[in-house]
């Protein structure tokens, strides 16, 4: 009996060695939120056939995606994703917190840990019948708006941060005459869907409101599937700097021991190659050459960042969306 | 220890307990668990916010109302599809189960097409200055919508079951149809009727999935209690979240308690 399960032993441990000296097959799981689909399909295999090029191996990046938040929540509950790649850093800050990814994470790789960004903007039916400009023209009686709710949806955090910010940056603008725009914005505001997909739904299939606040590659996409003679873009004088950060999950990889390959999928994001794949798929690219390849899609913005205007993540949300906070106080429905 | 007349007893009965703790009990302590993590005050204080006080009000008021209207109509529909024969009868019995099958999305998705401003039936309302999409009306239709089934799949049955010769006999005995209904038919439909109720009830006010396509979500409002535990759940507020659950549960196991007493106290005034 003894001899037997030694034998066994020796005999799986000799097979394990065989497979080891030829090419692995590694496979990674990327976590992230919505509107990547496309984007890390192009990317996952690009990514698959460099290393393959470079090492042999044959690495398969899975992507699960879904609403930011709730992406968090599933890998802190232990869906072993080697990296997130999500809608907002408060998201990434919250696996941290459980200890899954080192604390230090967003000064890891360039640009605050994020390859690519967007900004928010407009999208309006054909003609802009509601004559659509700006941010100040939202707040007009008789213009509906569509967005997601902020406490459900963080990418609709963005939006709600970029009108507050608008309005704090204009001749007079204080802390209170942003709080009164905000809360003008959202009385414009019938539905709160719970998610940017919900509300893109209300806005083009069921033809309710004026103007959906959009990121401006969902906006872009949308209008590229849908129609261009049927919706049109309208960017804002000012926005803001929509941050999608990445980050490696350490004791995930480190359990897989896939921390090397998943660092460099990481890396790859920044490359030339992965940089025109992001702008090919409507994210603003950091890389020049891919910036200024697509730069005509995409409508000159002057943008500001969370950093600056409201002093990171985790302050902003403090703020403006825990219980009871101004989101709260705005009196939104009364 | 008295001979039972049946053998297994015990067995089945430990089956049965261990089965309920595995399955009901266990998520459910677990759920309590997670809410006492906030402690007493912050359970008071999550609970008497007034956006949870707002969703509390929607989601058990929407959801008794919508099981009133579902035992109304289910009784009606039970007794049309038991009483009468007409072509096409197995068919409408066999749509009366749809709600079950959908998934909830798609019922959410197909109501609110349907009641939107710009939708089939919203369009014609509203003119008239309707609105059932994205207001609490559209989550009272969702509910109803989901609830359906129950009252009709509970009353059925025992309306079938019952002999023509009671009504003959009461008939015989100088009742008017009205009489023969209300105090012979009713009573002895009351204990499944209620029983349906509250099915449609408890289904009600746990729905989530087509609730939230057709409700607006606007806070202090639309907002259902469901939603409420999705909004702390996005804050990383697990032990609130659970603390909005553990109340919900409550409520609905005080209301449910409520019923089968209802029901208890129906049968006896139906036997006398």
């Amino acid at each position: 009996m003894l001899v037997s399960l030694r034998r066994t032993l020796a005999g799986s441990l000799l097979w394990l060695g065989a497979a080891g000296a030829h090419a692995a097959d590694i496979s990674l799981l990327n976590v992230s939120y919505d509107p990547t689909r496309e984007l890390y399909k192009d990317i996952n295999s690009a990514f698959a056939a460099q290393w393959k090029a470079g090492r042999g191996d044959t690495v398969t990046v899975n992507v699960s995606h879904g609403g930011s938040g709730k992406q968090a929540r599933s890998v802190i509950d232990g869906l072993e994703a080697d990296v997130v790649t999500l809608a907002l850093a408060y998201d990434i800050d919250a696996i941290a917190e459980k200890g899954l990814i080192a604390g230090d994470w967003q000064t890891r790789l360039p640009h605050n840990a994020t390859p690519y960004t967007s900004t928010i903007v407009f999208l309006v039916r054909k003609g802009n019948p509601k004559g659509i400009k700006d941010w100040n023209d939202l707040i007009k009686p008789g213009v509906e708006v569509i967005t997601p709710n902020p406490k459900t949806s963080g990418g609709a955090r963005w939006n709600y941060l970029a009108a507050w910010g608008y309005a704090l940056k204009q001749p007079g603008g204080s802390d209170a005459t942003a709080k009164d725009f905000v809360a003008a914005l959202f009385k414009n505001v019938p539905v709160l869907d719970t998610g940017a997909r919900g509300s893109t739904t209300t806005f083009v299939q069921r033809g309710i409101g004026d103007v959906l606040l959009a990121w401006e590659n969902e906006a872009l996409l949308a209008r590229q599937e849908l129609g261009k003679d049927e919706f049109e873009i309208i960017a804002p004088s000012l926005s803001i700097l929509a941050e999608p950060p990445v980050a490696l999950v350490d004791k995930v990889a480190d359990k897989h021991g896939t921390r090397a390959v998943a660092e460099a999928y990481l890396k790859f994001l920044y490359t030339p190659a992965a940089q025109d794949l992001a702008g090919k798929h409507y994210y603003r690219p950091y890389d020049e050459a891919a910036a200024k390849k697509y730069a005509a899609v995409f409508p000159k913005v002057t943008t500001f960042t969370i950093d600056d205007v409201f002093g990171g993540w985790k302050k902003a949300q403090a703020t403006h969306f825990a219980d009871g906070a101004v989101f709260d106080q705005l009196g939104v429905g009364k | 220890m008295a001979r039972r007349v049946l053998p297994g007893f015990g067995l089945s009965l430990g089956y049965t307990l261990a089965y309920l703790g595995l399955i009901v009990f266990l998520p459910l302590a677990a759920l309590a668990v997670k809410a006492s993590d906030i402690g007493f005050a912050g359970f008071w204080a999550t609970l008497t916010s007034p956006h949870v006080l707002a969703a509390l009000r929607l989601s058990f008021g929407a959801a008794l109302l919508s099981a009133v209207v579902n035992a109304a109509v289910g009784l009606l529909v039970a007794w049309v599809l038991v009483r009468y024969t007409f072509p096409g009868r197995r068919l409408f019995d066999a749509l009366v189960d749809l709600p079950f099958a959908l998934p909830t999305a798609v019922a959410g998705i197909a109501l609110t097409t349907l009641y939107a401003p710009k939708g089939w039936i919203g369009a014609w309302l509203a003119p008239l200055g309707i609105k059932v999409a994205f207001t609490p009306l559209g989550v009272l239709v969702a509910m109803i919508f989901v609830g359906f089934p129950f009252v009709v799949r509970t009353v059925q049955p025992v309306l079938e079951s019952l002999d023509r010769d009671i009504e003959e006999a009461a008939t015989t005995l100088g009742a008017t149809r009205v009489q023969t209904f209300a105090r012979v038919l009713f009573p002895l439909l009351l204990p499944a009727l209620l029983t349906g109720f509250a099915l449609a009830l408890a289904r009600a006010v746990g729905e989530y999935g087509s609730v939230i396509f057709i409700a607006g979500n606007i806070p202090m409002k639309s907002e259902i209690l469901p939603l409420v535990i999705v909004k702390q759940l996005e804050q990383y507020k697990y032990g609130d979240a659970a603390a909005v659950g553990v109340v919900m549960l409550a409520l609905s196991f005080l209301l449910l308690l409520a019923i089968s007493l209802l029901q208890r106290w129906s049968r006896r005034w139906a036997e006398r």
